[in-house]
């Protein structure tokens, strides 16, 4: 394309890597190649297993044990790294080379302060002398915008936000003006809008430092924002190498098309997402039961009166680290005392003083960035969690007053089911897939015989879409989606009348989003339940939900129809949130930054 | 309707995949396959031991007192011309159910109280802490033999000091596994599910922190062995004649001076056999009982 220099700062050229596993070898990469110059950003796109991470790995030479690249080469700066020794590897890295995290908190010492872990790489790779060490660390940390760099030197990482600690990692990173740095899916686990900071942090260091970048990431929209090139993989097979604007607007191969398809746009509806090949299951299987369960879908109305209604809804947190427990014991005994005093001011409000209302039949979402309170509040309304004032009124019963721990035997516990985050940690590791979704109607529904329970959780299977040899599976014989239905099968089982989506789908892959939105959807008509999803991707929100309830910091920022909202949002925090997403604009393609070739 | 599997065969597939995974297991470790060889010849001559012992462990023979390993009399005999070989094997029976029962009795009342602690946390897990700690500020062979002085001196005795003695370890680890585990996403499920605290416990956290207590029993089973021919060594619980390998060890131990080793030296063998065995099967029970292993 262009006539720039014509050498690659780093090249792979038929890279095969093999993992030594319990069922025999697994070829992971299948003889992979592409190319990165100096100055640019190299998305790597594919969704969970494509190989994405190996390739960073194999390159960066810190493949487990159980892996060996077996064919293939990666020349970086004239230097291969392919079985090169480790003693120059661990030169490499760091210093020409070097990568950020996925988890952020994780890749950081958790006993060491982060200024002292930055020092720890000037001091093995540059030739900075101890006694400037400290200044050139805390000027890193000024680098990448930590506010107070003097102070957080000497915090430890846990004192620090996860937006924090990337930031740091960042720092790590940079310490020693690599030519190249790998990014892992930096931003998965922070918000929308740290996600944007970060990532717009690195592109502005790393274009004054004119360094190429490799962007690893299941996000379509987060490589279109910061990448000029984009490499889709499957399987262990690149099927696309373009830039951005022509892969976005000229998809090739079959396998970007549906990754593009099912990516949710500002734009996009549920009726998009259908389009896609595995979205035909689900709706083929809608038919037959949703005859068995004919619950006629109720328009949301305001005349009907709410199924559920939140008032004043308050949860307080005690501070740590302000007092020890005698006084917290002496506090206790004084308010018993004299129980109209003010509470001592040691305590943080996680939830403070909301009141919403959900109609029957209604999807109403809950978005907000980490620590907003959505959780707490959805925690408090599925009884796990005691609210410290306020009333939550489900069909007009306080169900707030009844403490979380009986709540457990009431008899509207079956009424009020969830679907959580993570579909692995919320299946027990010890039950299989039967006994998952046979949990609670053992539990809370009526006496079943071994054959009526069998026959039941095998409609549960086929109305979720859930193979039925799947369910003697042990979770982690599961793959992420199928576990998700695990999940939503557990949780109709008992017919519930509220339905609380915990971000049901933020651990899975777009395509597997995409078919679990759909039948969601599905069932919310077919059984019609009621739905608060909580999430904060208001992409998603929006294909679900009829009404959306904005939250920050513990209060209810803005509410309203969930297109009108994401169209028009009234408040800056909204407009911030919705600004934040990453997505592909035609026009708005990262500038070039240097001489690009294909 | 789908056919999900009548329970039958559902328990049939589940054996055969649980002895598949054993296999597994064991063809993954050589070391692991030596030892459960070690702990099934063990508990085989616990079991067997009067039946295969070629001599009466109890008989004496003066006129072949303490005679030196030979083809009649492979390990010799005692002072009392009794086969030494015999009592080793037969003694194996006395010294596992020594150790096996108080192990089951520490593992039962460590997992009640390791459980209530670290899922409650609060002033049960404060009081329960501190029980504990108690115990562990004593030097722990000395607790167990003020416990069998102030007790009686009996073989029952002997049990639940070491019971005692290992308890904290139990309650330490169930502790800190149910605590890490308290907030996991599939206890609030289990909570949405309608089940109790305590049906929450034993049924869905308890089984999740069972590998770790596996590894702890296993280890803990080789310590009680020691400590239960250690207390019998310095004359507490298990009395003679019965043959047990620390009295054994300790009437042997007179011998020794004189040239006559060969009567501590195997009851001393068989019980660093049995420990060692007990310490190297730790991590193959780990393997065996984790789900997440199977494939």
């Amino acid at each position: 394309m262009n006539d720039g220099p014509a050498i690659p700062l780093l090249a792979i050229r038929d890279l095969t890597v093999e993992f030594k596993t319990r069922g025999g070898v697994v070829e992971a990469l299948h003889g992979i190649g592409f190319d990165v110059y100096k100055g640019e950003t190299v998305g790597v796109v594919g969704e969970s297993g494509s190989g994405k991470s190996v390739t960073a790995y194999t390159v960066m030479g810190i493949l487990d044990r159980a892996g060996r690249a077996t064919k293939g080469s990666a020349v970086f700066g004239g230097f291969e790294m392919i079985g090169a020794r480790e003693s120059d590897l661990r030169e490499l890295r760091g210093r020409e080379a070097s990568m950020i995290f996925q988890s952020p908190r994780t890749a950081l010492n958790p006993i060491r302060t982060v200024g002292k872990q930055i020092e720890d790489v000037l001091l093995q790779h540059t030739t900075v002398r101890r006694a400037e060490v400290r200044e050139k660390a805390i000027d890193l940390l000024r680098q990448v915008r930590i506010l107070r760099p003097e102070a957080r030197y000497h915090a430890y990482p846990f004192e620090l936000s996860g937006g924090m600690c990337q930031r740091v990692m960042i720092a790590i990173a940079l310490a020693c003006e690599p030519a190249l740095l790998i990014a892992d899916e930096p931003t998965t686990g922070l918000d929308v809008t740290t996600q944007k900071a970060t990532m717009d942090l690195v592109q502005e260091l790393a274009s004054a430092r004119n360094m190429a970048a490799i962007l690893i990431t299941h996000d379509l929209g987060l490589a279109a924002r910061y990448c000029q090139r984009i490499v889709v993989m499957q399987n262990g097979d690149i099927v696309e190498a373009a830039p951005t604007a022509q892969l976005f607007l000229n998809p090739q191969h079959a396998y970007t098309k549906k990754l593009i398809k099912a990516t949710p746009r500002p734009d996009s509806q549920l009726a998009d997402l259908s389009e896609l090949p595995e979205a035909a299951e689900v709706l083929a299987a809608a038919r037959p039961v949703a005859a068995m369960a004919p619950v006629p879908v109720s328009v949301p109305g305001v005349d009907s009166p709410p199924l559920l209604e939140v008032r004043d809804l308050v949860k307080e947190y005690p501070l740590h680290g302000q007092g020890n427990g005698q006084s917290a014991l002496l506090g206790r005994a004084m308010r018993l005392l004299r129980p109209n005093a003010t509470p001592p001011p040691a305590s943080f409000r996680a939830v403070d003083g909301i009141s919403f209302s959900v109609h029957a039949g209604e999807s109403v979402g809950l978005v907000g960035e980490s620590g907003c309170g959505k959780s707490t509040t959805s925690s408090m309304v599925t009884r796990l969690l005691d609210p410290t004032a306020g009333t939550i009124l489900f069909d007009g019963i306080d169900i707030g007053a009844i403490p979380a721990g009986r709540f457990a035997r009431h008899p509207l516990r079956a009424a009020i089911q969830m679907v959580f985050q993570d579909p692995t940690e919320s299946l027990n590791p010890r039950f299989s897939a039967f006994d998952a979704i046979a949990e609670p109607l053992r539990r809370l529904g009526p006496a079943l015989d071994r054959a009526a329970l069998a026959a039941r959780i095998g409609e549960l299977a086929e109305q979720v879409g859930l193979p039925p040899h799947l369910l003697t599976r042990f979770p982690h014989q599961l793959s992420g989606g199928q576990k998700a239905r695990v999940g939503i099968a557990r949780a109709i089982a008992l017919r519930p009348k509220l339905l609380i989506l915990d971000e049901p789908t933020s651990a899975l892959d777009v395509s597997v989003q995409a078919v679990v939105l759909l039948l969601l959807d599905r069932l919310r008509r077919e059984m019609g339940m009621t739905y608060m999803f909580v999430s904060h991707d208001l992409n998603v929100v929006r294909l679900l939900c009829d009404r959306v309830i904005v939250m920050n910091e513990g209060r209810i920022v803005e509410t309203g129809p969930s297109a009108e909202l994401l169209a028009n949002p009234k408040e800056d925090y909204t407009r911030t949130l919705i600004e934040a997403i990453p997505h592909f604009e035609p026009g708005a393609a990262p500038a070039q930054r240097a001489v690009v070739s294909a | 309707m789908t056919v999900v599997g009548t329970p039958q065969q559902r328990s049939e597939t589940a054996l055969a995949a649980w002895s598949r995974h054993f296999r597994y297991v064991v063809s993954e470790n050589p070391v692991t396959l030596f030892a459960f060889a070690l702990f099934i010849l063990l508990v085989l001559l616990a079991i067997l031991g009067p039946a295969v012992a070629p001599y009466d462990p109890l008989a004496s023979d003066t006129r072949n007192a303490l005679q030196a390993p030979s083809l009649a009399h492979w390990f010799g005999t005692d002072n009392l011309g009794r086969d030494v070989f015999s009592r080793v094997i037969v003694a194996t029976r006395l010294d596992f159910i020594i150790a096996g029962s108080a192990v089951a009795l520490s593992f039962v009342l460590g997992s009640v109280l390791g459980c209530v602690s670290g899922y409650y946390g609060g002033w049960a897990d404060r009081i329960i802490g501190r029980f504990v700690d108690t115990i562990m500020a004593f030097p722990l062979f000395v607790l167990a033999m003020g416990i069998v002085a102030a007790l009686g001196n009996t073989v029952e005795n002997i049990v639940y000091a070491t019971a005692i003695i290992n308890l904290p370890f139990y309650t330490r680890v169930a502790r800190a596994e149910v605590n890490v585990r308290r907030r996991a996403g599939f206890v609030d499920a289990a909570k949405l599910a309608g089940n109790s605290d305590i049906r929450l416990l034993a049924c869905h956290l308890y089984p999740n922190i069972l590998p770790p207590m596996m590894v702890q029993i296993s280890l803990n089973l080789g310590w009680a062995i020691l400590n239960a021919a250690g207390l019998s060594f310095i004359g507490l619980g298990v009395r003679p004649p019965a043959p047990e390998w620390g009295i054994m060890v300790a009437e042997g131990a007179t011998f020794i001076v004189s040239g006559e080793w060969w009567l501590a030296l195997f009851p001393g063998a068989a019980l660093m056999l049995a420990v060692f065995c007990f310490n190297l099967l730790g991590d193959g029970l780990r393997d065996l009982i984790d789900p997440q292993r199977r494939t």
